[in-house]
């Protein structure tokens, strides 16, 4: 500088020159929570991710996401009980985001468009698997995606396992099926249907395989005895939902009685009624300790499915049952009151749960069957017999077609894994982004999108599929109330509410940094950001 | 209203950006090219509502204006810690005279634009409540009257904070400052007392009148931006808190301006030739409680024992301000 002006001693300057940082105590930093929906999802989808592509219409890339993890969204986004919406933080807000409703669209567009997956190269190594239901295909396809060859045995004319046999057509048409598992069968996976293993280790040996997975699922109706019943008038539910997918589906009476409180119990009578029958569900416990989900629980008695609550069957006498009247004790457990009742019923339904049906293990070394004849499996779905892994219905936990697909995709890690002489090892998540963290002020009030439903008139006399799917505006609608729990989505407020411009913006996709010169460590960004992707920690010294 | 808000867009426009929101329903402090006009290395303390506000409204006048904006600063905190011998803040061409003479010097300013044929240069004039409701309020009303074509921001925290939180013409009542202690039969700010400057500049039958929030970045670019196009003397009255002297968080700056708005104590509206046009409704309404508790300059009304008839004036104010402007629609 030339002559300064009098008094001036110093040359104009920024304030960028004053680095605001070293004030500061504590730090903004950002960090990805583990969403609520994908911590709930039994198949391990990262749910949020795929919304995410679904809120900007990249539908494809969307179901790219969605099926890396879960090769059956059609499926899934009709039959699965949706945990993922139960644990959505928006329920808090206004109404979850209808996860279940968005996959569906997602399915159902990739069956019309003919999408499909790519696997990688081949690994010269093979697996057999045991049973083609969802945890069988789930398995064989995320193996044939890491390039390993894979072969089906299947006892049954068809593959999809409960999801064929069952499942209920009004909830699960089986051209959906057909179309899911065809993109399965498309992938050069090997099936052998009509072919039960017999002997395990016989079949092992014949294929030749480096590993096996079992899923073999649950087909054996557990019994009981009911006196005085005549035989003729019982059923099991398995044979009964079973025969309903033949050409010849069982005749029931007009009076059915179904025992037993579980989802398969609400399926035997809500196909009842739709076959013309009079069901109603007998149950040793009330309501609100029935393990059926109660949105199954509410459609049946919408379509007219009657309840016998804390009622056991004492005996049989011809067409009349004999009810004992229970009550519960604290536990919730039923106890028998000695007051008895009668009602009258052409059929007996028995809905009490069903066991794998484990004979063929017999010979095989290192195998545990526990008291409920599940399978014990280790932490990597192994059981004691090495190279031979097992998962779905058959091995303990719920048993649930997303658990069962889950349990696919687990296996396969692992199966994966053993045949590559390593371990698999999951890894660590991210803490849970939890409902306290957010800024629910910033989300616009938005109702659920209610897919449509069959009246209920011809819900009560056809199979025809119960509820219909969003069409495309809204199921981009419904993806765009995704609050992106605990996971930055670019809302910008962080950059904008700085009021030291200390944010800096990365620019579409690359999300946002902190410029630590200048940041003072208010905490305004943390406090405004909508979804709880900034933590204020502590600055180090 | 000036904004439109959209909706089913997961934050719709409440959040600055989006990237499921169009790029024009987005708000300038979301872009990467916006100006920062008041830029980083500031003294502002921690979580300053007033550098946030005067960011947000001179960034939002630089667009406006294809940035050509001039900018009168009243002596205040937003000049002092802006200003630091030899070091500016500021990224835009910017001028400080006195305290109380903001006004004035931006009349001359337009006025000498005036005379230069420059009507493509917008002048903004800013300063603090204590610069505009008190000490330069003459020059204002005299700017006000002449119609000059300035912009005045005034960024209101409610006292005067540069020189240790004295209460001034826009302090509400009860309010603790280091004048109005939370002492004897009447603690606190007198009631009854100040002005409502957005009135009285209505009064004039200028052009434009509005009043906005840190708490609705929308809506106060939307402000701005109208204010901007037009011509003649413009006045927009925004509510910037004070952690320092308000007793907040300093992360809680943005959720105190919200509770002030939701509660209906700090009223969103505009008005033109001194009739209200438009106003924000609420969207969520709160007690005044939820905005006073976030406070400690208004902790003598819950500790040791709550005051009801104060609270209860409190909520009166809040209650009058929904009526008058119909803010629950």
């Amino acid at each position: 500088m030339g002559r300064k002006p009098f008094a001036i001693t110093l040359d104009p300057n920024s304030s960028l020159a004053n680095h605001t940082g070293n004030w500061r105590t504590m730090k903004p930093i950002y960090v990805d929570r583990l969403p609520p929906c994908n911590h709930a999802c039994p198949a391990g989808e990262n749910i949020q991710a795929w919304l995410y592509q679904a809120e900007e219409g990249a539908s494809e890339e969307a179901w790219r996401r969605l099926v890396e993890d879960n090769p059956m969204p059609a499926i899934h986004g009709r039959v699965c009980y949706h945990p993922c919406e139960s644990a959505c933080s928006r329920g808090q807000l206004d109404e979850a985001v209808s996860i279940r409703a968005v996959e569906r669209f997602l399915g159902d567009l990739a069956i019309k468009e003919g999408w499909r997956v790519l696997c990688a190269p081949s690994t010269g190594k093979k697996v057999l698997i045991v049973g083609a239901g969802p945890s069988g295909l789930s398995a064989a396809y995320h193996l044939t995606r890491m390039g390993h060859t894979v072969t089906i045995y299947e006892a049954a004319d068809k593959v999809g396992g409960m999801m064929r046999y069952g499942i209920p057509s009004y909830r699960l048409p089986r051209e959906i099926v057909d179309a899911e598992v065809g993109r399965l069968e498309a992938m050069d996976v090997m099936i052998r249907l009509n072919t039960r293993v017999e002997d395990l280790e016989a079949t092992i040996k014949e294929e030749g395989v480096h590993a096996t997975f079992l899923a073999v699922g649950a087909h054996l109706a557990r019994r009981i005895e009911i006196p005085g019943y005549d035989a003729k008038r019982l059923l099991d539910a398995a044979t009964f939902l079973q025969s309903m997918a033949g050409a010849s589906p069982i005749k029931l009476g007009r009076r059915v009685a179904v025992y037993g409180g579980g989802n398969t119990a609400i399926d035997v009578a809500r196909t009842a009624e739709r076959l013309g029958a009079e069901p109603v569900i007998i149950y040793r416990r009330d309501e609100t300790h029935a393990p059926a989900f109660k949105e199954e629980l509410a459609e049946a008695r919408d379509e007219g499915v009657r309840f016998q609550w804390l009622r056991s069957i004492a005996k049989a006498d011809d067409a009349k049952l004999t009810l004992e009247v229970m009550e519960l004790d604290q536990q919730g457990r039923p106890k028998p009151t000695g007051r008895f009742e009668t009602i009258e019923a052409d059929t007996l339904v028995l809905a009490l749960g069903q066991k794998a049906d484990t004979a063929f293990l017999r010979n095989l070394s290192g195998i545990r069957v526990l008291d409920d004849g599940t399978i014990e499996v280790d932490g990597h779905m192994m059981t004691g017999h090495p190279g031979l892994f097992a998962g779905g219905d058959m091995v303990p936990g719920e048993q649930s077609v997303s658990m069962a697909t889950g349990h696919g995709k687990q296996a396969a890690r692992h199966i994966d894994a053993y045949l590559r002489g390593t371990e698999y090892v999951k890894p660590p998540s991210h803490p849970l982004a939890t409902f306290d963290r957010l800024n629910p002020w910033y989300y616009t009030d938005a109702e659920q999108s209610k897919p449509p439903t069959l009246v209920l008139a011809r819900r009560r006399e056809s199979f025809e599929e119960m509820v219909g799917g969003l069409d495309a505006d809204t199921a981009l609608l419904e993806a765009r109330r995704c609050l992106s729990c605990g996971n930055c989505f670019e809302c910008d407020n962080c950059y904008a509410v700085c009021p030291d411009n200390a944010v800096i913006k990365l620019g579409p996709g690359s999300r946002f940094a902190i410029n630590y010169d200048y940041c003072k460590g208010c905490g305004l960004c943390a406090e405004e950001c909508p979804c709880g992707a900034i933590d204020m920690v502590r600055e180090m010294k | 209203m000036s904004t439109q808000r959209v909706k089913f867009y997961q934050t719709g426009t409440y959040t600055a950006g989006n990237r499921l929101l169009d790029e024009t329903a987005r708000t300038v402090q979301s872009r990467m090219d916006r100006t920062n006009s008041l830029n980083s290395g500031h003294r502002a303390c921690q979580g300053c509502g007033e550098a946030l506000g005067a960011r947000y409204a001179i960034d939002a006048a630089m667009r406006a204006s294809h940035n050509r904006l001039i900018a009168i600063n009243a002596t205040g905190c937003l000049e002092v810690f802006s200003s630091p011998y030899p070091e500016s803040s500021w990224q835009i061409p910017w001028m400080h005279s006195l305290f109380g003479n903001a006004p004035a010097v931006a009349s001359g300013v337009a006025a000498a634009l005036r005379a230069k044929r420059r009507d493509d240069v917008k002048v903004v004039a800013q300063g603090g409540d204590g610069a505009t409701v008190d000490i330069g309020f003459g020059c204002l009303s005299g700017m006000f009257e002449r119609n000059d074509n300035v912009l005045y921001l005034c960024y209101d925290n409610e006292a005067y904070m540069n020189t240790g939180i004295q209460r001034s013409g826009s302090t509400p009542p009860f309010a603790r400052t280091n004048t109005t202690q939370a002492v004897g039969d009447t603690p606190g700010n007198p009631s009854g007392t100040g002005k409502n400057l957005p009135r009285i500049a209505m009064a004039h039958g200028i052009p434009y009148v509005a009043t906005a929030s840190v708490a609705d970045l929308h809506d106060l670019e939307a402000k701005v931006a109208t204010a901007t196009a037009m011509q003649g003397a413009r006045y927009i009255h925004i509510h910037v808190p004070c952690p320092l002297g308000w007793g907040s968080d300093p992360a809680h700056t943005v959720k105190v301006a919200r509770m002030a708005v939701e509660s209906g104590l700090f009223p969103l509206f505009e008005a033109q030739s001194g009739n209200i046009v438009g106003r924000m409704l609420i969207r969520h309404k709160v007690p005044v409680e939820r905005y006073l508790e976030l406070q400690t300059r208004f902790r003598h009304l819950f500790d040791p024992r709550r005051n009801e008839d104060a609270i209860a004036a409190i909520q009166s104010i809040a209650d009058e301000n929904i009526t008058t402007y119909g803010l629950l629609g």
